[in-house]
């Protein structure tokens, strides 16, 4: 089916290796391989182009966590994973929309992944929780967590770029951001 | 110690910039203190969701920017398995479609069970027995009860109320068995034969049989006297094609002669246990004697065909004396019910053949709620 698109499938060792290294390249071969595979899934299960889209971006993120955090076995081949995280995701989300018909059209062999993606959902749960806390937390709070948090940057960075005439002045401002956020987050 | 300092030490704990000193300092004040163990992975957790916040943002980034690179909707077009038109849509609206299907469906079996399709009865065959006009019907009951008046006659004139069914029936002995077919009298609470002067006799259903649509009435009213012996025979044998058949019968409150001749060995769809005969029948002529001209019973009168001019059908008199055999006996009072084999008519002309006969068939009245 894939050769159909001139895709070609990148060995699962390299993928696995690739997604350790961060690589740019690896995770657009990935990504190219395995699409029209969970493409013609949801669109032959009432579903549309942009579902496949939103299904298959999910079901790598829930892929790259795992091989992060090292708990990825190579015991069944790549292809399989990715199609049963997806196909498990879409069944969730037909049951959702009330459009699940009772069958669903297989393509491929599949695993259960049901604990896994119920995982990975919870967490996704919680980052949510946290971007909508990120935007009721407003300007600069918001700027500081991310410079500081999410793309490490130094206070002396920071400083600079608001302001502040010392850096105590800007942990004090941090400390007070972070109680606020953390605030936020546990209120919702 | 301040929660502000503490936090950032906390900070410079995780990310490692402690001095080796600070950090054997720090990890004896964890081991001491639960409260700042719990701060400490509480932080941890905190940051470690922002960082992977950014993470998951980064990577959508990523990936948006892969699949925008993907022509999708050409993939989508391949990769569609085109099932057929019906397919798709039975797989889209199925529900809609069970729902409207269910509906047509009950409506189509309202519509034959109103329209009298579902019954065993076929439009095509019109049973004779007729429903009696109210309105006439008391008008001649006003009129009966006058002429009574007039003549200061006693005579018993069946109930007040309307009969609601009207056919014909025949005197199968001298003392009170009366045949008629079993649709006239069926659902009956009450049924009264009136004979050809108007007089009415209360009678009882002693016998049906639904095989042959077939009942036998007992005249059981007090009034009855024996009219004498039965002037026709009932044939045993089958009648031929072609012989003149007439019948006597009240579609009308006057007794009616219909002549016309037996056009069929076999009756409605082939029914062999019917003649075929073209004589002219209407609602109220079923039940009603069919003779040939000999005057012998040959069959009774019990429909008549709807969308052909003409033809009606009788029961064959194999079929009478079938049902007159069945008759349980206790019903007849322990004595069988012997028929009349000696024909006088044979001999008489068709008007005074029918003088004869008049005063054997009657009028059958039916009365329910």
């Amino acid at each position: 089916m894939n050769n159909h698109f001139n895709v070609d499938i990148p060995a699962d060792s390299e993928v696995i290796l690739g997604i350790l290294n961060n690589s740019d390249v690896v995770l657009k071969k990935l990504y190219l391989a395995y699409f029209p595979m969970i493409l013609q899934l949801v669109i032959n299960n009432n579903g549309n182009e942009d579902d496949a889209k939103d299904v298959y971006q999910e079901a790598i993120i829930v892929l790259y966590n795992k091989v992060k955090r090292g708990d990825f076995e190579l015991s069944s081949k790549l292809k399989t994973y990715i199609y049963s995280i997806c196909r498990r995701l879409w069944l969730k989300r037909l049951k959702q929309m009330n459009r699940y018909g009772g069958d669903i059209k297989d393509f491929e062999d599949h695993l259960p992944v049901e604990d896994e993606v119920e995982k990975h959902q919870d967490r996704d749960l919680q980052l949510n929780k946290m971007g909508e806390a990120l935007q009721l937390l407003g300007e600069p709070c918001k700027t500081i967590m991310e410079d500081f948090y999410m793309h490490n940057k130094s206070m002396q960075d920071i400083c600079e770029r608001f302001g502040y005439t010392n850096a105590d002045n800007a942990k004090t401002q941090k400390y007070k951001c972070l109680q606020r956020l953390k605030k936020l987050f546990f209120q919702q | 110690m301040k929660n502000e300092q503490l936090l950032e030490m906390i900070e410079r704990y995780l990310n490692g910039e402690m001095t080796i000193e600070e950090r054997a300092e720090f990890d004896a004040l964890r081991n001491k203190d639960a409260a700042l163990e719990a701060k400490l992975e509480e932080h941890k957790h905190f940051t470690g969701l922002l960082r992977q916040y950014n993470d998951r943002h980064t990577m959508e980034l990523r990936l948006n920017a892969i699949h925008d690179e993907i022509d999708v909707h050409t993939m989508a077009h391949d990769l569609m398995s085109h099932p057929s038109l019906v397919v798709r849509l039975w797989r889209q609206h199925h529900s809609k479609i069970s729902v409207a299907a269910s509906i047509a469906i009950f409506a189509t079996l309202c519509t034959l069970f109103f329209t009298g399709y579902l019954t065993n009865q076929d439009p095509r065959y019109q049973q004779l027995a007729s429903k009696v006009n109210q309105v006439e019907n008391s008008t001649k009951q006003l009129e009966v009860k006058t002429n009574d008046i007039i003549k200061g006659g006693v005579k018993s004139t069946g109930p007040v109320i309307t009969a609601k069914y009207r056919g014909t029936g025949f005197a199968l002995s001298s003392d009170g068995f009366i045949l008629t077919n079993l649709h006239v009298v069926d659902g009956a609470d009450s049924v009264y034969v009136q004979n050809a002067d108007g007089e009415s006799f209360h009678t009882k259903v002693i016998s049906t049989d639904p095989i042959h649509d077939m009942a036998v009435l007992q005249i059981n009213d007090p009034s009855f006297k024996n009219i004498g012996a039965i002037p026709y025979g009932f044939k045993k044998g089958k009648s031929d094609l072609g012989e003149d058949v007439y019948t006597l019968g009240y579609p009308t409150d006057a007794a009616v002669f219909g002549p016309g001749s037996l056009t069929s060995d076999a009756g409605f769809k082939g029914d062999t246990a019917e003649y075929m005969v073209s004589v002219p029948v209407n609602p109220g002529n079923s039940g009603g004697p069919l003779f040939d001209s000999k005057g012998n019973v040959i069959g009774i009168i019990s429909g008549r065909q709807t969308q052909t001019q003409g033809v009606a059908f009788a029961k064959k008199s194999a079929s009478i004396l079938k049902t007159i055999q069945d008759i349980p006996l206790d019903s007849l009072n322990n004595k069988a019910l012997t028929l009349n084999s000696k024909n006088t008519l044979a001999g008489l002309s068709r008007p005074q053949q029918l003088k004869k006969l008049r005063n054997y068939v009657f009028i059958v009245k039916v009365y329910n709620q």
